[in-house]
C-alpha cells in the first residue's frame, strides 16, 4: 500500500515538474534582461528563489535567494539580480556577492504590485547565467500605479 | 541618520559562514503614491549599501522601491579575523548612514 502512494506521488510530480521547467523561462531580449546578461543564454537551475505560494499583502514578502556554488575564488557567484515582472520598477535589486560571502544566499523582505513571476537570475564568476521564477498570488498589492 | 540593528553571532569559527543581518528604518517611498491632498510623494528609496569586513568590501546591494520599508538584509560572510563589519548607506536624499559591528572569530 505504502509502494503504491509512492508511486502515485510520482506519477504526480511528472507533470508538475514539466510545469516549472516551463516557467523558468527568461526571455533574453527583454532591454532589462538584456542590460544584465548582454543577451547571453539564461539557464534555468542552479538558482533557488523562495518566496510563500500566497502573501496576504504586498508590502513585505520574505524572500531568500539561493545559488549553488562552492564560492571559492575559483567559482563564485558575481552578482544576483531580481526581477519582479509586474512591478513599475521591475528592476527589484542587485547583490553582488564575492569568495569571501561563503554561501550564495541572500534575504530580504520585497514588495510587490499584485501577483505575478518574480526571477531571480545570478551571475557566476565563469560568465554564465542561471536563474529560477517563482509565480507568487498577492493578495493586495502593494503600490498601485498612478490611475 | 536612520537607525539600524545588526545582528551577528557573538563569535563564529574560522572559515564558518557567518549569517549577517541588518535592519534599517527607512520609508522607502515608492515615489508612486499620493498624500491626503493628492500631491506625490518624492521618491525617497535606500538604493546603496556596501558592508566591509575588516576593511574588505564583502557584500553590496543596489535596492530599489521594490524593497520593503525599513529594509532588512541577510548575507553571508566567511570568518576569518575579528574585526568590524562595517556598513555604509545612501538614498535618494543624499542622507547617508553608517553601522558596524564586532565580529569576534576563535
Amino acid at each position: 500500500m505504502k509502494r503504491r502512494a509512492v508511486l502515485a506521488l510520482g506519477l504526480l510530480g511528472i507533470p508538475l515538474r514539466g510545469l516549472a521547467q516551463a516557467n523558468v523561462h527568461v526571455s533574453t531580449t527583454d532591454p532589462l534582461v538584456y542590460a544584465l546578461t548582454k543577451g547571453k543564454v539564461v539557464n534555468a537551475g542552479r538558482v533557488k528563489l523562495e518566496l510563500p505560494q500566497i502573501a496576504d499583502t504586498g508590502y513585505s514578502v520574505p524572500m531568500t535567494v539561493r545559488v549553488e556554488s562552492p564560492m571559492t575564488p575559483a567559482s563564485y557567484v558575481r552578482r544576483i539580480h531580481l526581477i519582479a515582472e509586474k512591478n513599475p520598477m521591475r528592476d527589484m535589486a542587485s547583490f553582488q556577492l564575492g569568495p569571501h560571502s561563503a554561501r550564495a544566499e541572500v534575504g530580504s523582505n520585497i514588495r510587490l504590485n499584485g501577483s505575478q513571476r518574480v526571477v531571480a537570475i545570478a551571475e557566476l564568476s565563469d560568465g554564465s547565467f542561471w536563474s529560477d521564477a517563482v509565480q507568487i498570488e498577492v493578495r493586495e498589492a502593494a503600490c498601485t500605479e498612478d490611475g | 541618520m536612520a537607525l539600524s540593528r545588526i545582528q551577528v553571532p557573538p563569535e563564529a569559527r574560522r572559515g564558518e559562514a557567518v549569517e549577517v543581518r541588518i535592519l534599517i528604518q527607512h520609508p522607502m517611498e515608492t515615489g508612486f503614491r499620493r498624500n491626503l491632498e493628492g500631491k506625490r510623494v518624492a521618491r525617497n528609496v535606500l538604493h546603496s549599501l556596501a558592508c566591509r569586513y575588516n576593511g574588505v568590501e564583502v557584500f553590496r546591494a543596489t535596492l530599489s522601491s521594490g524593497i520593503a520599508a525599513n529594509p532588512a538584509l541577510r548575507f553571508f560572510v566567511r570568518a576569518e579575523k575579528s574585526g568590524e563589519l562595517e556598513f555604509w548607506w545612501l538614498d535618494d536624499d543624499e542622507v547617508e548612514g553608517s553601522a558596524r559591528a564586532r565580529l569576534t572569530v576563535l
